[in-house]
């Protein structure tokens, strides 16, 4: 008790990793390096540190490292893949379409808006605007870009629809 | 971030009753961490010892008969608002649990612990309260009901002795030609005010009183004395105006960051004439 050892799939890698009962699901993931979740508000408010624990999105700066064991976790790293023989890692659509519609500023947010979108489009992969709306407004975003992420969202909607 | 605390993953409710008597006060029940976690991470609440529920297989369903919903203690509000039953049988609770908070805090929390918490800027208690729903509790010395109007006794405040458990939320289903409505307003991501209705209506008056439950703007949730209404012209905008008043007059608001006393006092008449206009909408 107090510490234990947990295995977890974290972008789709295997992992075992020893931590302490307190220590929260975002202390974990940036503490191994992968500092694209983002820590804000600290209170489930702003969206920022959102990852997926089995495919359901949840604020990482409230939830206990302990719960990723058994399960798979994926944070914006884990999006791009990089193809066999490539060094170059090839954009997931959301990526890619928050790029080409701008649908970011100073980009704090940004992490955890693709990863709720990402959330999003895996359970309804043709999202209408309200939709996209209602799912996204736990996310914050300051620079007012809202329009523009609600644009991409439905563009990486078509790209991954158009890919299958 | 947080201060040192030991979790105790609990495989049977007994174990979990047992685990509240050795513990008391220094252990909370802890299931989705969305309220919990955070009252430790803003110190105003430090318990050495988290009981985890959510290996408790039996907790984890969603059950329905003829004439009742049956929410086991670790549904999340995610669970609840995917769930065919609920959606078929209570739609008006299914879209209130759509809307609770903000969708990871759906994902991760539960509709037990957001009762057992008691934190009054909360969506699900009025409607409950205005359907009758009851919690079943259980600790080692057995288990009881109670209505969740007598669960929640004011701020943070519930009448769960230290060593129950919430195993389930048992909400009646209204009959076939009740209307059941929830509205709700807010700035933040809690609600600032949630009242619901629940009436039936029958050539255009309600057939005995109609329900009015006001949340979120008080210390608890508090229902409306409407005996008065009884067989009332429901289509009436007096009637509404009538009920806004009663409304008003039944709740004690206190300022917070959702607003003055004044400005909740405005909330709840406007809120409370919306849903009759819901419950009105509705087709019965």
């Amino acid at each position: 008790m107090g510490q234990r050892r947990i295995h977890l799939r974290l972008n789709g890698v295997d992992r075992q990793l020893t931590v302490e009962d307190q220590i929260l699901l975002i202390e974990l993931v940036r503490g191994l390096g992968l500092v694209g979740t983002k820590l804000s508000c600290d209170m489930q408010v702003c969206g920022t540190c959102t990852v997926l624990l089995d495919g359901r999105p949840v604020s990482s700066c409230t939830t206990l490292a302990i719960e990723a064991d058994g399960r798979s976790v994926v944070t914006i790293e884990g999006l791009a893949d990089l193809a066999p023989g490539s060094e170059v890692p090839r954009l997931h659509p959301l990526q890619q379409a928050f790029i080409n519609r701008f649908a970011f500023q100073c980009g704090y947010c940004t992490p955890g808006m693709i990863i709720a979108a990402k959330a999003l489009l895996d359970e309804h992969p043709r999202p209408d605007p309200a939709a996209v709306r209602h799912w996204m407004e736990g996310n914050i975003c300051r620079c007012t870009g809202y329009e523009s992420i609600v644009e991409a969202i439905g563009d990486a909607a078509e790209l991954i629809g158009g890919a299958r | 971030m947080l201060r040192r605390f030991d979790v105790h993953r609990a495989t049977s409710v007994k174990e979990a009753a047992q685990l509240r008597q050795r513990f008391g006060e220094d252990a909370a029940v802890y299931a989705g961490g969305t309220e919990i976690l955070l009252a430790m991470k803003l110190g105003v609440a430090r318990w050495p010892h988290l009981i985890d529920v959510k290996r408790i297989k039996s907790l984890n369903h969603i059950s329905a008969t003829k004439d009742m919903l049956r929410i086991g203690a670790t549904a999340t509000h995610w669970d609840i608002e995917r769930d065919p039953q609920v959606a078929r049988m209570l739609p008006a609770f299914a879209r209130l649990e759509a809307n609770v908070a903000n969708v990871r805090v759906r994902a991760a929390g539960t509709l037990a612990g957001n009762l057992a918490f008691a934190e009054p800027h909360a969506d699900p208690p009025a409607l409950l309260v205005a359907l009758g729903a009851r919690v079943v509790l259980e600790s080692a010395a057995g288990s009881r009901t109670l209505p969740v109007a007598e669960l929640i006794t004011g701020m943070y405040q519930t009448a769960m002795a230290a060593d129950e458990i919430i195993v389930a939320i048992e909400i009646p289903l209204p009959a076939e030609d009740v209307r059941v409505a929830y509205v709700k307003f807010q700035i933040l991501e809690r609600p600032s005010i949630g009242v619901a209705a629940v009436a039936t209506v029958r050539d255009g008056r309600f057939v005995g009183a109609p329900t009015v439950v006001v949340g979120a703007v008080d210390e608890m949730v508090r229902s409306v004395p409407t005996a008065q209404f009884a067989g009332a012209d429901a289509r009436d905008a007096g009637t509404h105006e009538a009920l806004a008043e009663a409304a008003r007059s039944a709740v004690e608001p206190t300022a917070d960051l959702a607003g003055s006393v004044e400005y909740k006092l405005q909330l709840v008449g406007v809120f409370t004439q919306r849903a009759c206009a819901s419950l009105m909408a509705e087709a019965s």
